[in-house]
């Protein structure tokens, strides 16, 4: 009963142009395009004051944009506020009314948007079975667990079935092990209903987990758009490398490039990887803590200088000639030793060149 | 928008246009000749008859807004049109309100201009006030549809609202009051005028430096000044006490700050004179002791010093504890760890973050003594202070308006000297100790050499306050003071005495008329108080606007205006047309609004800024308007804040003087200027009996307000509910 009476309008986003500066010097989003198709989770992801917030708010209405246009559907809403944009929001601190029972926090929405009473109620009780809250629809915001307030959040956004919904940070007010439960039903519910969702976190694994593509943004601006896995192999600077998970920047040498592959080498350690354009000469490259190998046959010299033991696998800070790295290895029943020498290589797929200078 | 249409047209065709002398609300206008008697009649119909035609542009605006009935929002000419409608119409209001007078036109040159009017014009009334509003209302509605603050009518009305009232009932009194002092006796304008009145002797004498009289600004200022340093200093000691020392009493301290809220400043100074006065007990006592003289050193500065600093170091003290409290322990910790000593501790940390409070509370002090009135009449004697010359000139024999105005410019410009010092002194550093963050740590004690002399400071004024409070008890219940020691309940008898007769009871007793005037001018004060405080607070936390700075600097402004210069400019500003309500309720109800909006501007914005913003972000995002989220979701929160709100300043009207004395009329007297009054006919047994009266009223309307908000924070346990973690 209750997925035939919640559906999704969902609209596509658009973005031209925009800036949104704060008082005369501070831009807190200078220029950005973005197409967030129908249907899809979009996540932007960033380090703090990135702009990803400011972002959100700007579809929500929260904030005007300085400059450029917002298309939400057809429809250009670039100065419509939030109230009579078709859009929902959940906050970061859920922002629950603590004055409101449950029911009437999700029927909130739905009393200015024209429905009969009984419609409100029965959509409202339709969105708390949807996030698995039946029967807590009188209790009030504060006789509920963390998780539970969020998926109250979550209904109250849902039953106005808008066009957009925005997530701002929603999990990072849960603890560890509920995080990734509330970002399963999060991705579930979207795809059963095939809404748009504007997703903003800092926590890069969380936007791996949960997108259709990442936008990646950096000083204000947007470093890359992409859809997970393009976005993890093949970054296009350091930035992005090494925000979406870890990366070691080394200094290599591209010693022949033979069509869409290039063949580099460090230290006389030769590896055979896609060129993306760059031609002979010094370059950097992006290697995964996981695709290094220690104890290769082939490789280049260095010195284990850390060890740590972290459970699942051990570690490591790893000293060559040209700088230092960060590598992982599953064997943790015979760790190695500091001070230990070791050959290091890389697995087959990893290794990535940096289009960046 | 429709609405304001409608109501335009109301005002100008139905009700009357000009102030119905017996009160619009006794309906009597609407058997009485209207709609055509030229008293009663709306602005239509005047017009109609052919008189007053200067009042018929007004319709042209009303009738251009018809226009945007039929367009839609986002046509620029529906703003276009709203806001030449609202702008020309309340322009032209304005202009015909202070152009035309009662003795025609009020400008020489427009006299030249237009030969003699040969007609005149009254206060206006409530058709005025309804058409006015419209078109503030259609002109606000215009701007917004512009696009100001995304377009949000509520908000843009709610601004337009709050700074035509503040600045027709605050900054037009002022102006008044200014150009009232250039005036001479024949009517016109002369700097020599405002020179003579400005360096009279009376006022700036330095003679006390050889023996004779100093002049009223001296006094008042060096007054001032010491009673501010002298509350603050206690205040501080009370607040130490409760914070920071294993006293057992605690809660009975706190007890204090509930009193200057309950007891009507003069109050202290009557009981002071039933202490050390002529006849006072101690005086008496001592003088059989010694067998010398008693003397009348009470009457003068000392006794204005010792009543002013003992009315007013509760005041401090409400705000001293609060600050106390507020420095966070974890910094003490901080230091503690670091090496310091608890004295070390003290001096380097605590102090300094102390003071933001402790200028705070010297300007409060300061600002309270230089308007007190009360007290200085009670006990002034020979000295002269700026609040009490003020009052003689406007009522004394000499009646010297502008004498007045000089006055109060004086003691306008001291408070708002000091208002502007405490600004520019904090404006720089942030003392923000308290995050949202809990804060698990305790304060550390005080360090003995620190708590020694506390404890005996607060020892000594506790129970000197005691006394004081006990005396004005026992002072009510006896027959005459130092001359006839017998119990007795006369006094209560006089003024509160009733009969029951068979058309019901007779309210026979002296005190009746104005203790009733009293309790509804503050009720119908104290909704209003809170409505306007809340709102200016909603604008000020919530929303961003250009001149935001000016506005909030405006609406605390009123907070830094003595209720006695209020209470002059208020006379001298609305005594004649356009606003013509001296004498009426309307205008004591007009003044508690704005004497006592400040507070519940501090209330709101203190609990709105508890209020997380993501609230209100959440309910714009689900479709409601701003208007929808202020009721809807901010108002239910706020309301302990505006019980508060209300019983405050409910509470405050009932023991305001320095503003009320000037504005009280025989129709409308007030409890505390009747007191007054009995105190001048040397009736000190009625006038303590009613003070204590009004301090049992209002102690138990504090009381109810506490079992009420205890209540309602039940509700509220949830407000940090979206942030608690399980």
């Amino acid at each position: 009963m209750s997925k035939t009476l919640i559906a999704s309008k969902a609209a596509p986003v658009r973005f031209e142009n925009v800036t949104k500066s704060f008082g005369r010097d501070v831009v807190a989003v200078d220029n950005i395009d973005l197409h967030v198709e129908a249907g899809k989770l979009v996540t932007l992801l960033g380090p703090s004051g990135c702009g990803k917030t400011t972002t959100l708010r700007m579809i929500a209405g929260l904030e005007m944009a300085t400059s450029g246009r917002i298309l939400i559907g057809d429809r250009d809403v670039t100065t419509l506020p939030a109230t009579d944009r078709d859009v929902s929001m959940v906050f970061q601190s859920y922002a629950l009314f603590p004055h409101m029972s449950v029911l009437e926090n999700v029927s909130y929405g739905l009393t200015f948007s024209g429905y009969s009473k009984s419609e409100t109620r029965d959509r409202a009780l339709a969105g708390l079975e949807l996030v698995g809250l039946k029967g807590f629809d009188t209790r009030l915001p504060s006789e509920l667990s963390g998780g539970q307030q969020q998926r109250v959040a979550v209904a109250r956004a849902l039953v106005l079935e808008p066009q957009v919904l925005l997530f701002d940070e929603p999990l990072s007010n849960l603890d560890a092990k509920l995080r990734r439960q509330v970002r399963e039903d999060i991705r579930a519910i979207q795809q059963d209903l095939g809404l748009t969702v504007v997703y903003v976190t800092h926590d890069q694994e969380e936007a791996l987990a949960v997108s259709d593509e990442i936008v990646v943004m950096r000083n204000a601006s947007i470093a890359q758009i992409g859809t997970p896995r393009s976005l993890y192999d093949a970054p296009v600077d350091r930035f992005v490398a090494d925000f979406i998970g870890e990366a070691n920047i080394l200094p290599c040498t591209i010693e022949s490039v033979d069509g869409d592959m290039a063949t580099i080498s460090i230290e006389g350690y030769t590896h055979v990887l896609p060129a993306r354009g760059l031609a002979v000469g010094a370059a950097k490259l992006a290697v995964r803590p996981s695709r290094l190998v220690i104890g290769a046959q082939d490789g280049f010299k260095a010195t284990v200088a850390k060890a740590t033991y972290v459970g699942v696998r051990m570690e490591y800070t790893l000293e060559a000639s040209f700088g230092s790295m960060f590598a992982v290895h599953e064997n943790v029943d015979t760790p190695l030793e500091v001070g230990t020498d070791v050959t290091v290589g890389f697995s087959q797929k990893g290794p990535v060149l940096l289009p960046e200078a | 928008m429709i609405f304001w249409i409608v109501a335009g047209w109301v005002g100008f065709c139905i009700l009357p246009w000009y102030g119905v002398e017996d009160g619009f609300f006794a309906f009597e206008w609407l058997i009485d000749g209207y709609p055509f008697d030229e008293d009663y009649a709306p602005a239509a119909f005047l017009i109609g008859q052919g008189e007053k035609l200067w009042l018929a542009p007004l319709i042209i605006p009303l009738i251009t807004s018809l226009f945007a009935l039929r367009r839609k929002k986002s046509d620029p000419l529906y703003a276009k049109i709203l806001i030449a409608s609202g702008a020309i119409g309340f322009g032209w209001l304005i202009a015909q309100g202070f152009g035309i007078g009662i003795r025609g036109f009020n400008f020489e040159w427009l006299m030249a201009l237009f030969g003699d009017l040969g007609d005149r014009q009254f206060g206006m009334g409530y058709g005025a006030l309804l058409l006015a509003s419209a078109y503030l209302f259609l002109f606000t509605q215009g701007i917004a549809a512009r696009g100001a603050i995304n377009g949000d009518v509520f908000v843009v009305s709610a601004i337009g609202g709050v700074i035509v009232i503040v600045t027709v009932f605050v900054f037009l009194p002022i102006a008044k009051m200014l150009l009232a002092a250039f005036i001479t006796e024949e009517g016109g304008y002369s700097a020599s005028v405002f020179a003579s009145k400005f360096f009279d002797d009376r006022l700036w004498g330095l003679g006390c430096m050889s023996g004779a009289r100093c002049g009223a600004a001296w006094n008042s200022l060096f007054l001032a000044i010491t009673v501010g340093i002298l509350t603050t200093v206690l205040g501080l000691v009370f607040a130490l006490v409760v914070t920071r020392s294993g006293f057992r009493y605690k809660r009975a301290l706190r007890a204090l700050t509930v009193l200057p809220i309950i007891t009507p400043p003069f109050v202290i100074g009557l009981a002071l004179i039933l202490l050390f006065g002529l006849s006072g007990t101690v005086t008496q006592f001592f003088a059989d002791l010694f067998g010398v003289q008693p003397t009348r050193w009470l009457y003068g500065m000392p006794g204005v010093l010792i009543a002013q600093t003992l009315a007013f170091t509760p005041i401090a003290f409400l705000v001293l504890i609060g600050v106390v409290e507020g420095v966070s322990p974890s910094m003490e910790e901080a230091a503690q760890t670091l090496r310091a000593n608890r004295w070390q501790t003290f001096r380097t940390v605590s102090l300094p973050l102390m003071r933001p409070g402790l200028a705070n509370a010297f300007l409060l002090g300061f600002i309270e003594s230089m308007a007190d009135f009360g007290n200085p009449l009670v006990l002034g004697g020979n000295f002269d202070v700026l609040s009490t010359e003020i009052f003689f000139a406007i009522v004394g024999a000499q009646y010297d308006q502008g004498r007045a105005a000089v006055l109060a410019m004086v003691l306008l410009f001291f408070t708002l000297s000091a208002f502007y010092a405490q600004r520019m002194w904090l404006g720089k550093k942030s003392y923000t100790t308290v995050s949202g963050k809990g804060d698990a740590g305790v304060h550390p004690l005080m360090p003995n050499g620190l708590a020694v002399p506390v404890f005996i400071a607060a020892g000594v004024w506790g129970l000197f306050t005691v006394v004081v409070y006990g005396m004005i008890l026992y002072g009510s219940v006896v027959e005459l003071w130092g001359v006839n020691n017998t119990l007795t309940f006369k006094h209560y008898v006089t003024a509160f005495s009733v009969r029951f007769e068979e058309t019901g009871i007779r309210w026979t007793g002296a005190a009746w008329d104005s203790f009733w005037t009293t309790i509804y001018i503050a009720a119908a004060a104290a909704p209003l108080t809170a409505a306007v405080g809340l709102i200016t607070a909603y604008l000020l936390t919530r929303q961003s606007f250009t001149g935001k700075n000016a506005f909030e600097f405006g609406t605390m402004l009123s907070f830094a205006i003595p209720g006695t210069v209020i209470g002059v400019s208020y006379i001298l500003a609305f005594n004649v047309p356009p606003i013509e309500i001296t004498g009426t309720g309307i205008i004591l109800i007009v003044s508690f609004i704005f004497r006592n909006m400040p507070v519940g501007v501090r209330a709101g914005i203190a609990s709105m800024s508890q209020l997380d913003k993501s609230l209100d972000e959440s309910s714009l995002t689900l479709g409601a308007n701003s208007w929808q989220t202020f009721r809807r979701v901010i108002l239910p929160l706020l309301k302990p804040a505006i019980l508060a709100a209300l019983v405050y300043s409910f509470v405050r009207a009932m023991t305001a003087i320095s503003a009320v004395i000037f504005l009280v009329s025989a129709e409308y007297d007030m409890a505390t200027s009747y007191i007054i009054g009995r105190v001048e006919n040397n009736d000190y047994g009625l006038a303590i009996a009613y003070s204590t009266t009004l301090i049992f009223v209002m102690l138990a309307a504090v009381g109810l307000l506490q079992v009420l908000v205890g209540r309602t924070k039940i509700g509220r346990r949830t407000q940090f509910g979206a942030k608690e973690q399980t």
